[in-house]
């Protein structure tokens, strides 16, 4: 088993309101940030994991999505995964 | 909704622990609202996935009526016994107060004492209340007569997709709602409009005036 790190990104999809993206906007521009276009709020996981290989680190990664870290009605999900250097 | 249920129908329900892996035979089993394992991750998330959950997934499947409010209906859409979710409150703030509930279909068991078209009052208490789903599921639900309530015009309290408060499953056996039907069940809630849902929900038909 080695060791593996990854970053896991939950993202509204495409075409789903997001109130809470439009309102830091909002916040961004009284700020005055005027060149900003769009702010979608997600959420990042920074998961550790023991997994035979780096495949099935994503496998188990992927599947953790699915079932619990993004809910696929109004989320998408990207997982990147490195070697852990611990 | 312990109180409002042993008012209603006269007898205590019995409780099951998130825990537990099997439910009592029951002919309702209500998931009631209350901010479940703090709403971490998203609203209903983590409650959807606990032990119990599999045994209502398992009654629903048999048919048994279950009941969803608030949180419990948060938890049956992240469960996926329910189609659509529901997200942070289009006005990003806690609502709670009273709306106006129009009964978008009574040809169920849990709406089978209201009329269709009827007004009644609710109280709300919510953050993640604004119903979403996908345009294809939307049709689909309308389509199929799954819409149970709507909040009524001009008292969408959330930015819910098309006012939709509540809805039934496919089969017909499965309500989720926002709204706290059980919060209105006794004169001293200052009305009764909720009560006609649990005894329409428990087949206690002989209903007096309201």
């Amino acid at each position: 088993m080695k060791s593996f790190r990854a970053d896991i990104r939950v993202t509204l999809k495409n075409g789903v309101l997001d109130p809470q993206g439009k309102a830091i906007e909002g916040a961004l521009g009284s700020l005055g940030f005027d060149g900003v276009d769009q702010v979608r709020q997600g959420k990042t996981f920074d998961v550790t994991l023991n997994a035979k290989d780096k495949k099935a680190a994503e496998t188990a990664l992927t599947a953790m999505c699915e079932k619990l870290l993004a809910n696929t009605v109004i989320e998408d999900y990207d997982v990147t995964v490195n070697q852990s250097d611990k | 909704m312990i109180a409002a249920i042993t008012k209603i129908s006269g007898h205590a329900p019995t409780l099951a622990w998130h825990t537990d892996t099997a439910l009592p035979d029951s002919e309702l089993v209500i998931i009631p609202g209350g901010f479940s394992h703090g709403d971490y991750l998203r609203a209903g998330a983590i409650a959807a996935r606990a032990p119990v959950m599999k045994a209502v997934a398992q009654a629903a499947e048999n048919g048994v009526r279950i009941l969803g409010v608030c949180n419990g209906f948060q938890t049956l859409t992240e469960s996926g016994l329910l189609p659509g979710a529901l997200m942070r409150n289009a006005g990003l703030t806690f609502v709670c107060k009273e709306v106006k509930l129009q009964i978008a279909n009574n040809q169920n068991p849990f709406t089978q004492l209201y009329q269709e078209g009827e007004i009644i009052r609710c109280p709300v208490a919510h953050h993640d209340g604004n119903y979403f789903a996908d345009a294809k599921t939307l049709e689909r639900i309308e389509g199929e007569g799954q819409v149970a309530f709507r909040y009524a015009e001009g008292s969408n309290p959330n930015g819910s997709l098309n006012d939709i408060a509540g809805i039934f499953n496919a089969r017909g056996n499965v309500l989720g709602m926002m709204p706290h039907p059980e919060n209105l069940v006794e004169p001293a809630h200052s009305g009764i409009d909720g009560k006609r849902l649990f005894q329409g929900a428990l087949d206690l038909l002989e209903v007096e005036p309201a």
